[in-house]
């Protein structure tokens, strides 16, 4: 019980508890975006010539595209030109905690992840990215003795062009979607981690997103490559603070999962929200998609409950034999919060598995939609699925919305797919007051055991963190 | 062919105006409009993205028209429709032949209740006839619309208060000529308060030629009244049907339709309910048995706008051969449509190598005290229960047969007429190269 006191306490204090911005010198573009911009961005970042020329042809790419509508979401569009593509905190070349700015280490204690603390007590190595420049990487050298190699975006370009020139693009082509081109043009960091041949990864990978700057976007980069026979768990968090503008978030996740290696990548995506008029908060248009070659795995695990707007739909390519693909969601919207998410499992490769958890929360006047496709190709032959996409409604005024495309070309694929809405039951509540909980207390209790099976999949530091984060995000919503 | 059926409208507008009245006439020339600027769907259109329309549209169709003189080859003997019968039922019959009514082979009633054809309501009921035309169709897409611009026959139902239609109605819409036709059928059914009526649907070509119907069904039910519609869609290999049928119902209405697709090379169906009176309850059920090239499209959706309504919904899929079947169930449930309940299940069995389904079962909610389910399976025929089949002696084919056929039950078993149930299950049968009654 002491662990649900202790949610209680926090839901009661707290509105968008990450929402301080922190005054780091910064060098920032002016907004706008052409040709230039991409140079200078380029130039600043003392990238090789391919790069920049990559950058320039996505950007011919995105000029012809047009901003995708499908999606069963609402907002007033970005204006691209006013947006800065490139802010930086000043100082860099950090080697140890000592010289990164004492501003900054505030700002993390203020976050509760306190560099130092992570260092010492859960191992758990991390790249940290304040307005798409990546600050510091801890534990680099420990990683290095691996052969293992985690660094931000622009160090890789540097160091490892190989590498990058190599994977960056294949899973997700500069074309692939209009923000993904968008990034590919203007992207100014990110993290890249290579695992060796047959390598373990000895500590979780983590990479911690904030966007600090007034009227800029935020657009990482993230390239992951496990060679073959190697595993790797990989998390990802985001905040932001309050403001009362729209900022835009496109990032590009790819994930490259060579023979018999796995991948479990996890996202903890808390974006602010808006307030509770709908003013502000971040718009996250995100494309994350990973490719498994011959028997490898990619689980991808996501607690979304930032963010104005999500748009988010990470996908496996399950090209190789044998290989295996996972999908588990928690989404959760409440106040005037809009997410149309799920995933893509693209079933090429013979006995190619895939599971789909989808759990949605929409409370307040939120929108909630699952939107996935399972695809089987005729050559997939025993190809298997099962989805579960389930919905809570909370309030009369909030939606939830099912969007399963499923298309089997094989005789011998099994795909299972179900789908359920409905809202807490009176039951549920009136048996756990009963038992004295206060209403909210049931809440959050009822909501943690309904997204049980995701939480399960998060790495244990992550879950509680998690756990809190829907306590906190749900709170007023009950009237 | 955009172009020739818009300008055989223009063409035969002062004819079409002469048949009904102004203020339909007028909803006509707003429906060739809609068409002419939209046109046929494409597969970009969200709605027929597994659906292309190419190659139906590409025949050199010829549109019959009441205009036109009566033509020979349309003489059809009741010796040639015998066998697309129900005969062992007492029915209503209403029989089209290319769109004409054909007064010999039906038998028609204006007794208690009007059961006759919307070619002589225009004329007869002009006013019940305006009130409900194109109410529901009205912001329908493209084809919709071409069928109310050149709509002029099709069945045509009247039920008042608190009358029951003690036989069922059975209408046939036949085909026939030695060109490619292309038929607007259009059928128009009211069922005041209190009352109810079965009806069992056939659309089906007699000739080698191809043949296209682009069907649409307006079906307003009142409150406490009930419907039991029936579809047979068993055509011939070279015929293709578009159907849309749109259920209004009032409150604590009941409504229940069967599609039994096992024939014809393209079917599209829309079937949409809006269950706008509270307690209003509709069941949906669905067989498709597809095989050679067969497209097989179901479209469905169910618009919750009142509160306390519920709607059920079972499809079952076999597809064999080069077959292909396309699954699209919405669910709508509006914001103030509290205590819905929506049930959704579609199941597929897949037999060859090229056969294919996309399935995309849908949830809109918008309100919170809802219960709303869909459920989607696409596999194959389980192993052990046909090893068990035939451990007992039963061939495979049989024994697939049987399997199968029980898949299916849950389709079809409640239709009411045990004839028609009997009839059904042979037919599955011979689609699937067994005799049943050797099985069974």
């Amino acid at each position: 019980m002491s662990d649900n006191d202790k949610i209680i306490d926090e839901v009661t204090s707290s509105e968008y508890k990450y929402g301080f911005s922190t005054e780091i010198d910064a060098d920032t573009l002016p907004p706008g975006l052409d040709e230039d911009t991409i140079r200078l961005i380029s130039l600043k970042k003392n990238e090789p010539q391919w790069m920049t020329d990559w950058r320039l042809d996505a950007f011919q790419v995105w000029k012809k595209m047009d901003e995708p509508e499908w999606a069963n979401v609402h907002y007033k569009k970005p204006d691209f030109q006013a947006i800065s593509y490139y802010s930086a905190a000043k100082k860099r070349n950090i080697e140890s905690l000592d010289e990164v700015d004492p501003e900054l280490l505030k700002t993390f204690e203020k976050l509760g992840i306190s560099l130092d603390e992570q260092k010492r007590l859960s191992g758990v190595a991390m790249d940290i990215v304040v307005d798409s420049v990546s600050v510091s990487t801890t534990f680099k050298k420990t990683l290095k003795e691996k052969g293992i190699i985690f660094c931000s975006m622009s160090e890789a370009i540097q160091d490892y062009p190989e590498l990058v020139k190599k994977y960056i693009g294949t899973v997700i082509p500069k074309s692939d979607n209009f923000y993904a081109a968008l990034n590919s043009a203007v992207f100014t960091d990110g993290s890249f981690c290579y695992i060796p041949k047959g390598v373990r990864c000895p500590m979780e990978l983590s990479t911690y997103f904030r966007i600090n700057e007034a009227g800029t976007g935020q657009f990482e980069r993230t390239l992951l490559i496990a060679d073959q026979n190697s595993y790797v768990s990989y998390l990802e968090g985001c905040t932001a603070p309050q403001r009362d503008e729209n900022q835009l978030h496109a990032a590009v996740v790819e994930l490259v999962a060579l023979d018999n290696s796995e991948i479990k990548y996890s996202t903890v995506q808390n974006w602010f929200p808006g307030d509770s008029n709908g003013k502000g908060g971040i718009f996250n248009f995100v494309t994350k998609r990973g490719i498994c070659e011959t028997s490898a795995k990619i689980s991808w695990t996501q607690v979304e409950t930032g963010s104005a707007v999500t748009w988010k739909y990470p996908s496996c390519i399950l090209k190789g034999d044998n290989s295996i693909g996972e999908f588990y969601s928690v989404a959760l919207t409440n106040n005037f919060q809009q997410a149309d998410t799920g995933t893509k499992m693209l079933h090429l490769g013979r006995n190619t598995k895939s599971t789909i958890i989808s759990k949605g929360i929409s409370a307040g006047n939120s929108h909630n939609s699952y939107r996935g496709l399972v695809r089987m190709s005729p050559r997939a032959l025993n190809a298997r699925n099962f989805s579960q996409c389930d919905s809570l409604l909370m309030g009369d005024k909030c939606g939830a919305h099912t969007f399963p495309y499923i298309e089997v070309k094989n005789p011998t694929a099994k795909m299972e797919h179900e789908a359920t809405t409905s809202k807490i039951g009176e039951d549920q509540i009136f048996y756990c007051q009963q038992r004295g909980l206060s209403t909210e207390a049931a809440i959050a209790l009822i909501v943690n055991g309904y997204c049980k099976d995701v939480l399960n999949q998060l790495p244990m530091e992550f879950a509680v963190e998690a756990q809190k984060l829907l306590a906190i995000s749900l709170e007023g919503s009950v009237g | 062919m955009k172009d020739r059926l818009s300008a055989f409208y223009w063409l035969h507008e002062t004819q079409f105006a002469q048949i009904s009245s102004n203020l339909i006439t007028s909803q006509r020339r707003k429906a060739i409009d809609i068409f002419e600027t939209e046109g046929f769907p494409t597969v970009r259109n969200e709605d027929w993205k597994y659906t292309s329309l190419k190659k139906l549209i590409a025949p050199n169709y010829v549109l019959p028209s009441p205009f036109a003189s009566f033509d020979e080859e349309e003489q059809v003997e009741y010796k040639d429709i015998k066998k697309f019968l129900v005969n062992d039922i007492d029915c209503y019959q209403v029989v089209f032949i290319n769109g004409r009514y054909s007064s010999w082979l039906s038998q028609t009633t204006h007794s208690k209740y009007d059961i006759c054809t919307l070619g002589s309501a225009w004329k007869k009921y002009p006013k019940i006839v305006e009130e409900n035309f194109n109410k529901l169709t009205k912001d329908d897409g493209p084809l919709v619309q071409l069928n109310t611009a050149l709509a002029w026959e099709g069945l045509y139902v009247n039920v008042p208060k608190n009358i029951v239609v003690e036989k069922p109605i059975q209408v046939l819409y036949f085909t026939t000529g030695s060109t490619p036709v292309f038929n607007q059928t259009r059928s128009l059914v009211i069922l005041a308060e209190g009352s109810s009526a079965e009806i069992i649907e056939r659309h089906h070509s007699l000739t080698n030629h191809e043949t296209w119907t682009n069907a649409v069904d307006e079906i307003q039910i009142g409150s406490n009244s009930s419907i039991h519609w029936v579809k047979l869609q068993h055509d011939s290999p070279q015929a293709s049907l578009t159907q849309h049928s749109k259920i209004n119902q009032e409150k604590d209405s009941k409504a229940i339709v069967h599609t039994i697709s096992t024939g014809g090379k393209f079917i599209r169906n829309n079937l949409d309910f809006s269950l706008s009176g509270p307690g209003a309850e509709a069941h949906m059920f669905g067989l498709t048995l597809g095989n050679d090239r067969q497209l097989v499209d179901h479209h469905t959706r169910v618009d919750h706008i009142a509160p306390n309504c519920s709607s059920h919904e079972t499809y079952k899929g076999i597809y064999d051969d080069y077959s292909k079947g396309v699954f699209n169930g919405k669910i709508y449930v509006h914001t103030d449509a509290q205590k819905t309940a929506a049930y959704q299940q579609n199941n597929n069995l897949i037999l060859s190598e090229k056969a294919s389904i996309d399935t995309k079962p849908q949830l809109e909610i918008y309100a919170d005290d809802v219960k709303c389910s869909h459920g989607c399976t696409v596999g194959q025929l389980d192993e052990d229960a046909l090893f068990y089949l035939r451990a007992r002696g039963i061939r495979l084919k049989e024994a697939k047969a049987l399997l199968m056929l029980a898949f299916a039950n849950d389709a079809i078993s409640d239709i009411q007429h045990p004839s028609l149930r009997v009839k059904l299950s042979q037919l599955i049968g011979r689609k699937l190269g067994v005799d049943m009654s050797t099985v069974l």
